[in-house]
């Protein structure tokens, strides 16, 4: 075995450039395996990890629509071209249903949470201009989201109802408004939302906590500008009630069921709604089916790579059979000499292990610094994937038999008679 | 030195070491038409015995030396080596056989490249799975015999003709077969280098009384062996004794 690994070696050796063009198409393959496993692995990686921060334990409730069951008819889709895209104020989740739900579910609920987008807002100061994310929040979003308050107040959706008040983030205001965060409360602050000015009063400044995946996918740290809801919906021109609710449950609740059974109990609600209905999820979900997607992509790579793979394969399988044609003495000698069927077979599929394994390494090599560079192109710390360097392995081990049976089988027919005649 | 002086004189005392009765060996070109190479052979070598087999090209003598060999098959007929019945053997016994029982040397030395000499003469051993150390011990040992220990080390490509010959006979003897089969062992080689080469097989001979069988179309090389057997046209035609050497 161990000769027979040296032997390949020094054959690799005299024919240096011919092994290295041969294990090309495997090192390409294999490093786009490892470099495309490296991204995604990180990517999905430092995903999870930023929206674990999120919450895993909130559920979000909103409204989508029914699936007909006519669906197909051409009757459901005359149905559907004439339904109203957007659901009616009577669609929508409304106070009385989370009050209801929240007495149901007392011990499994800690908050409700409800936040509706009014766009975003442009803040043009001397010579920046900023971009902020309007969100008009209910009273429980403050502490549910763990936002912590450094000045001021915060909107109170009681008494500030339909006025002009906000909260910014600290960053915000030092950076664009020129401002400490203490002097900031009680300040004017004029925006554009969808180029029509407001001016809000500033009653609270709240600490920015940066989140990873959201400002290496911007670039640019945009804050959030909290205002009360019912502003919010006044801004937007919303119906009133709400199309999300997010539900954050107790530590000790079993997230996966309690996801079923708020669906069904806001479902109870729809049950005479043609058009609208309830769906709960949590993200959670969201980061499996995102991490799923990632799955998908990588997989659709890594099949692009095994063809690579297989070109590879096959001239490893032709570099091979030259080698067996040009060494028929040398293996009508051994023949000679007393070499069995197995053990010149042995030989030559060694060396097409060899071949591949070195092709594998290199390929490794390859992938796992432009997986690196990829990486740090893009923002996240890379981080091998473990399982598939071990699958390389494996797969270039595999590669090296299967293509390298043939000539090596060949070479063990050689009838050693014809071999050792060969010129 | 004198015929009778000769300690293998009465061979029928000896332990036979080659016993072919009646091969015959044929090819099928085509299918109707057959080609008989050998019509019927009956050849006893003698342990101890140089055998100096000789013919025009064409007489059938390496179809002959592939068969003593075990390299292959006869069509018909009973072949004994070394009590190890030919016909019965499939391939892996006949690699077996090959591997313990024969010692090819080539014309053209056959010595594997990019493999030093001494790894050259270990590899029958490697084959009959000799544990390393004793390899390489007998392999030094052998080297030795033939004077080569200074070269052990050089590949093939840095060696000379008889450098390598000398080489592939200490190969030959690595697992101490029953017969040594030269092919023609100094058809490549020039007359005094061939003399080393002879002079070595000689050696062989007497000194450890090993059986070879030389494969020639030299009358000169066969005539200093002790027997010399004629092939023609596939039979043997004449089988005397040759003069020897006063080696």
């Amino acid at each position: 075995m161990l000769d027979n690994i040296i032997m390949a070696l020094q054959s690799l050796r005299a024919n240096k450039m011919r092994a290295l063009l041969t294990m090309l198409g495997i090192i390409i393959g294999i490093g786009s395996v490892i470099a495309i496993e490296t991204v995604g692995n990180s990517l999905s990686g430092s995903i999870t990890d930023s929206m674990s921060g999120f919450g895993a334990s909130n559920i979000t409730v909103s409204i989508t629509e029914k699936e007909d069951d006519d669906a197909n008819t051409s009757q459901g889709v005359r149905m559907r071209l004439f339904r109203p895209s957007n659901p009616d104020e009577s669609d929508l989740i409304t106070d009385t249903m989370l009050e209801e739900f929240r007495t149901a579910f007392s011990d499994k609920i800690k908050h409700i949470t409800i936040s509706e987008s009014a766009g975003s807002a442009t803040y043009t100061a001397d010579s920046d201009s900023a971009t902020l994310t309007v969100t008009g929040i209910n009273d429980e979003y403050i502490p549910a989201q763990e936002v912590e308050l450094l000045y001021g107040r915060v909107v109170n959706n009681n008494t500030d109802a339909d006025k002009k008040l906000c909260m910014v983030a600290d960053t915000f205001v030092s950076d664009y408004m020129g401002l400490s965060p203490y002097n900031a409360v009680g300040k004017e602050l004029s925006v554009k939302i969808s180029s029509t000015p407001h001016t809000f009063y500033i009653v609270g400044v709240y600490k920015y906590e940066e989140a990873e995946s959201l400002s290496a996918m911007s670039g640019r740290s945009v804050t959030s500008m909290y205002i009360p809801l019912s502003t919010a919906k006044t801004i937007s021109g919303a119906n009133k009630n709400y199309s999300t609710v997010t539900v954050m449950a107790t530590p000790e609740t079993d997230i996966t069921k309690f996801i079923d059974i708020a669906e069904e109990y806001f479902a109870s609600y729809y049950t005479l709604n043609d058009s609208w209905t309830v769906e709960a999820s949590s993200m959670e979900t969201l980061i499996s089916s995102l991490t799923e997607m990632l799955d998908t992509v990588s997989l659709a790579i890594s099949a692009i790579a095994a063809i690579s793979l297989l070109v590879g394969g096959i001239g490893v399988m032709n570099i091979m059979l030259v080698s067996v044609t040009e060494r028929t003495k040398e293996i009508g000698t051994r023949k000679a000499l007393g070499a069995p069927k197995s053990t010149i077979l042995m030989q030559f599929i060694i060396e097409a292990v060899v071949i591949c394994l070195m092709g594998g390494g290199l390929g490794i090599a390859l992938g796992t610094g432009l997986g690196a560079i990829a990486c740090s192109v893009l923002g996240y710390s890379a981080r091998a994937d473990v399982e598939s360097i071990i699958a390389v392995v494996v797969i270039s081990m595999a590669i090296g038999i299967f293509f390298g049976y043939y000539p090596a089988n060949k070479a063990s027919k050689l009838d050693p008679i014809e071999a050792l005649r060969y010129e | 030195m004198n015929k009778t002086d000769f300690p293998f004189d009465d061979f029928k005392l000896k332990k036979p070491i080659i016993h072919m009765k009646n091969i015959r060996k044929s090819y099928y070109i085509g299918k109707p038409n057959q080609l008989e190479i050998l019509h019927g052979i009956d050849l006893t070598v003698y342990e101890g015995e140089f055998v100096a087999i000789v013919g025009e090209s064409g007489s059938g003598k390496s179809t002959l030396m592939n068969i003593i060999g075990a390299l292959d098959r006869p069509t018909e007929g009973s072949y004994i080596l070394d009590g190890v019945d030919i016909n019965k053997a499939d391939d892996i016994r006949l690699s077996e056989i090959r591997n313990k029982k024969v010692g090819f040397v080539f014309q053209t030395f056959n010595l594997i490249g990019r493999q030093s000499a001494l790894k050259n003469v270990e590899l029958p051993m490697l084959y009959a799975k000799v544990p390393a150390k004793e390899r390489n011990e007998r392999a030094k040992q052998l080297l030795e015999m033939v004077n080569m220990s200074d070269r052990m080390h050089h590949q093939p490509n840095e060696l000379s003709g008889g450098q390598k010959q000398r080489v592939a006979i200490a190969r030959a003897m690595a697992n101490n077969p029953a017969i040594i089969l030269a092919d023609e062992p100094t058809g490549a080689l020039d007359s005094a280098t061939s003399r080393t080469v002879m002079d070595i097989f000689h050696t062989l001979n007497k000194k450890h009384g090993k059986t070879i069988v030389l494969i020639t179309h030299s009358n000169a090389l066969a005539s200093e062996c002790d027997r010399i057997i004629t092939l023609m046209d596939g039979r043997i035609i004449n089988d005397r004794k040759g003069g020897g050497t006063d080696a």
